[in-house]
């Protein structure tokens, strides 16, 4: 699968990770981080860092708020919570992806669960519920479900 | 290379600046530890590689989320000497405020302490301790030695 046209680019931290949009459509979306040496969180093992796959969770669980096609400064949204349960280490030198899914959304909260893996996602690294909170648009007004095509 | 062991036998064991340099994406995060008596606080100076919103600017919930979680793993090895470095089994992280583009410092509790696993609390913040950016619990599966 080839990365795709998105904005991860333009967020500091993610790019910063190496994240790269796989895939962002109504089943939700899949964001993937690349082996890297930065990240690794145990150097006698070579295990990433719990706190890579959070943020990728995280993002992941962001993008996946957002409706394909509507513009991001139409929807700023802020993390309420996130809960992580780590199954696995990820294994060294594979690629780590995220698959979230935003199973609904309110005028005000959207809820998001998703799955980190590696080799297929039925064998799950890290399993993850967030809830996000609508805060506005990019020009100060109130977006919610409205911004909804 | 055993990390935790060679500590210990140079006599560092309670030694967690060391521990922040010698672990990458704590390192790429640019963690340090300051270490009052038997008090610890972790530090996340500023760079630009934590934002996540470029327009308010803010850090990203994930930077926040690591350092909640490399607070708690630094309190738990200071507090019991470990082979290994604990393995996360769980957290649940309340964001309750943006972290805004300046330094965050992190503190963090172990609620209980058994003999495989720890339950650790954790709260950072940035001007004001009394108003934290984010929290944690957390489960935390332990290799003592």
């Amino acid at each position: 699968m080839e990365p795709i046209d998105d904005h991860l680019s333009q967020i500091p931290h993610a790019a910063a990770i190496g994240m790269t949009l796989i895939q962002h459509d109504d089943n939700g979306c899949v964001v993937k981080i690349p082996y890297a040496d930065h990240l690794v969180g145990d150097p006698d093992t070579g295990v990433v860092h719990g706190g890579a796959i959070t943020a990728l969770l995280d993002n992941t669980c962001g993008m996946a708020v957002r409706i394909p096609g509507v513009a991001r400064e139409d929807v700023m949204m802020a993390t309420l919570d996130l809960r992580i349960d780590y199954m696995a280490p990820a294994e060294p030198h594979q690629d780590i992806l995220a698959h979230a899914v935003c199973y609904k959304r309110t005028r005000n909260i959207a809820f998001v669960r998703a799955t980190a893996y590696q080799s297929t996602p039925d064998d799950p690294i890290a399993t993850c519920v967030a809830s996000f909170m609508f805060t506005g648009t990019a020009e100060g007004g109130f977006s919610g479900v409205e911004t909804t095509p | 290379m055993k990390l935790l062991l060679e500590l210990r036998d140079q006599g560092r064991g309670k030694d967690m600046q060391a521990v922040v340099e010698q672990i990458p994406y704590m390192r790429f995060l640019g963690i340090s530890v300051d270490r009052k008596g038997n008090e610890i606080t972790t530090i996340m100076p500023f760079r630009q590689q934590l934002i996540g919103n470029v327009m308010l600017p803010a850090l990203h919930g994930g930077a926040i989320g690591a350092f909640l979680e490399v607070t708690s793993v630094i309190q738990l090895l200071f507090d019991t000497a470990c082979e290994r470095l604990p393995k996360t089994i769980d957290v649940s992280i309340d964001y309750l405020r943006s972290g805004r583009p300046q330094t965050t410092y992190g503190r963090a509790i172990v609620t209980r302490h058994g003999r495989r696993v720890a339950n650790v609390r954790s709260e950072i913040w940035q001007d004001e301790r009394s108003k934290p950016i984010a929290v944690s619990h957390g489960h935390y599966l332990l290799t003592p030695f």
